[in-house]
């Protein structure tokens, strides 16, 4: 079960795994294996998430020390500044659409392919590795590197559309594609949610298609009844932890753009805006504002996911 | 379900007649099938094959001839790019090493610890701790970017690599304790009550016997703290100011910033050495990276 499945269940009150037969509680023990990553909740997680949000009411600048001069407290100002600066809302449009449209793309290629590469076809481990390959490199420096090259104007894109005729422009320097390159580099990662769904497949019992197959249930059919209702919980944790992750794409970002969010601001990344105003501009009231926007907006997204799954997500419980 | 099931499915035999074209229906459909997904995985491959091409053709060459075919062939853009930036791209390369193999023994040890302590012991205040765990990992961490930065600054930690290391022993990759303790789980319990019956304590029942059984689970966290830590650019951005202390993520950078001089040779080649031990890892861990993705979910 993934992580969300597992949180999903501790929400609706059942236990997860097996009862153990009821023993007294290891309260030292328990503490003691925990230590560490106890106080590193405390100390990394739990602790800076209340400070970011203090931060976020004062105007604390990066250069002077919180210690010695504590950043003086000015109420709501960061956020009124954000709501209205046009370059905020630039980012989150920006952000947005990236996530609205990378996400269901890649999620929808990464499921076609699972599909079509499913149960005792040959060549099945070559093909997942070729397709694997990507997501392992994709996060990395080199390949926003590679893909400035790939789609600037004397790139290999441009080099095969040659081969028809046409005569395309550098689509990194271009306002209106340089996003779509980065959709694009997003897309090709998909072969992490494809092994998940891969795996998902072969979890349902052959039974089910033998049995449905006697009953004259046709290739289509098997699909739409079989198929899909037993896969919607893997779509549905899939959906929403790519969306979560989508939201806070900052290396690509950063890269193919020069760390400018360039050209025009149309790579101008919500993430991207937020290490400029906090790291260059010094501006970490406004950063922490930013942030907890950001936590805000994809606490929204993720549970407006979970009311739109009780009108398509099959839980078999 | 019907109850008609008893009768044999006919209907759905295809008559001996066409039973003949039927399979070459199918033969032709799984060639299909096969081209189009052999054409795809050339179409994903191809941007990797042209950067590593591209590398050892000499920079003029680069982008006047794309194709991947070519006699012309040179290592001088390893040569020039391996000493191309302020330092030998061996400290970058080094730099990557010391962050990632330190990373690797932060999350082994702390991970695994935690994850006994979910999996196996009962403990006040165990669901909500759970619970908050399994937030963390969803957390966007610009939420607690600005306050970690204030702390290592304060601490004077800056342009050293502790930033980066530190939270790895206080298992702040909570992915992996997740990750660790569905492997505890799905071991047979009569392991462990054997164990507490022969008089076995928590500490030599984790050392002993859990630590050994959950090597593949140990694996996949190595593997995938490798490939995260040498991709990772933000942190190493924000904390690492001093050349001599960037990673190759962020030295690659470098060829970015100085783009005037156009030497798109030395910075493919450099590129390809930061993606070499990436591939490597792929070679060697697949099993466990697909094993762990597929049985987490995520990423």
């Amino acid at each position: 079960m993934s992580s969300l499945g597992e949180l999903r269940s501790l929400a609706v009150g059942r236990k997860g795994g097996p009862k153990v037969k009821e023993r007294k509680p290891d309260n030292k023990a328990a503490y003691l294996f925990l230590a560490p990553w106890l106080l590193g909740v405390v100390a990394f997680t739990i602790g800076p998430m209340l400070a970011s949000l203090y931060l976020s009411f004062t105007d604390y600048n990066l250069l002077k020390s919180p210690i010695r001069n504590p950043p003086p407290f000015v109420g709501f100002e960061n956020y009124e500044l954000m709501f209205r600066d046009p370059s905020f809302w630039n980012s989150f449009r920006v952000t947005v659409e990236y996530v609205l449209v990378s996400v269901p793309l890649q999620l929808g290629v990464a499921l076609g392919l699972a599909l079509l590469l499913d149960r005792g076809m040959r060549g099945l481990s070559f093909y997942r590795s070729i397709f694997y390959l990507p997501s392992l490199l994709g996060g990395s420096v080199a390949i926003a590197i590679l893909w400035r090259q790939v789609f600037g104007k004397d790139g290999i894109f441009n080099g095969f559309l040659a081969i028809f005729g046409i005569d395309a422009p550098g689509w990194i320097g271009h306002p209106d594609y340089a996003l779509w390159t980065i959709i694009v580099l997003h897309v090709w990662t998909f072969g992490s949610p494809m092994v998940i769904f891969l795996a998902g497949l072969r979890q349902i019992p052959e039974m089910f298609y033998e049995a449905a197959a006697v009953d004259g249930a046709g290739r289509w059919r098997r699909f739409r009844s079989i198929t899909l209702p037993l896969l919607t919980p893997i779509i549905f944790f899939n959906l929403v932890l790519q969306i979560i992750f989508a939201f806070q794409t900052f290396t690509q970002a950063y890269v193919v753009s020069g760390g400018t969010g360039g050209p025009a601001d149309s790579t101008m990344f919500y993430t991207l805006f937020l290490y400029r105003t906090g790291f260059l501009q010094y501006d970490m009231g406004y950063a922490s504002a930013m942030a907890w926007f950001l936590l805000v907006v994809i606490a929204a997204f993720t549970a407006f996911n979970f009311w739109l799954s009780k009108f398509w997500v099959f839980y078999d419980d | 379900m019907t109850t008609e099931t008893a009768l044999p499915p006919l209907a759905t035999r295809p008559p001996a007649r066409s039973r003949a074209s039927y399979r070459r229906r199918r033969i032709l459909t799984s060639i299909g099938k096969h081209a189009g997904l052999t054409l795809l995985s050339l179409v994903m491959v191809y941007p990797l094959l042209w950067l590593v091409i591209s590398s050892f053709k000499p920079n003029d060459l680069i982008f006047r001839d794309l194709s991947l075919f070519t006699t012309n062939l040179t290592i001088e853009n390893y040569v020039n790019g391996w000493n191309d930036l302020q330092y030998p791209f061996w400290v970058f390369l080094l730099n990557s090493s010391i962050l990632a193999f330190g990373a690797i023994l932060g999350n082994l040890i702390s991970c695994s610890l935690a994850a006994y302590a979910f999996a196996r012991l009962k403990f006040t205040g165990r669901p909500i701790l759970f619970a908050i765990m399994l937030m963390t990992i969803m957390l966007p961490f610009q939420v607690v970017l600005v306050p970690q930065f204030t702390i290592f600054k304060e601490l004077g930690w800056l342009n050293t690599f502790l930033p980066l290391l530190v939270p790895k022993f206080l298992a702040t990759d909570a992915f992996f304790v997740f990750l660790m303790v569905q492997f505890i789980r799905g071991l047979p319990k009569e392991i462990f009550e054997a164990a507490r019956i022969d008089g076995a304590g928590h500490f030599r029942s984790f050392t002993q016997i859990t630590l050994p059984l959950m090597v593949p689970a140990l694996a996949t966290t190595a593997i995938f703290t490798f490939i995260w830590t040498w991709s990772d650019f933000f942190g190493p951005l924000i904390y690492l100011r001093l050349p001599e202390t960037f990673p190759a993520a962020v030295a690659l950078k470098g060829f970015l910033d100085v783009q005037s001089s156009s030497d798109f040779g030395s910075m493919f080649a450099m590129s390809v050495v930061s993606l070499v031990p990436l591939f490597v890892v792929f070679l060697v861990g697949q099993r466990y990276l697909i094993k762990g993705i597929a049985t987490t979910g995520i990423k």
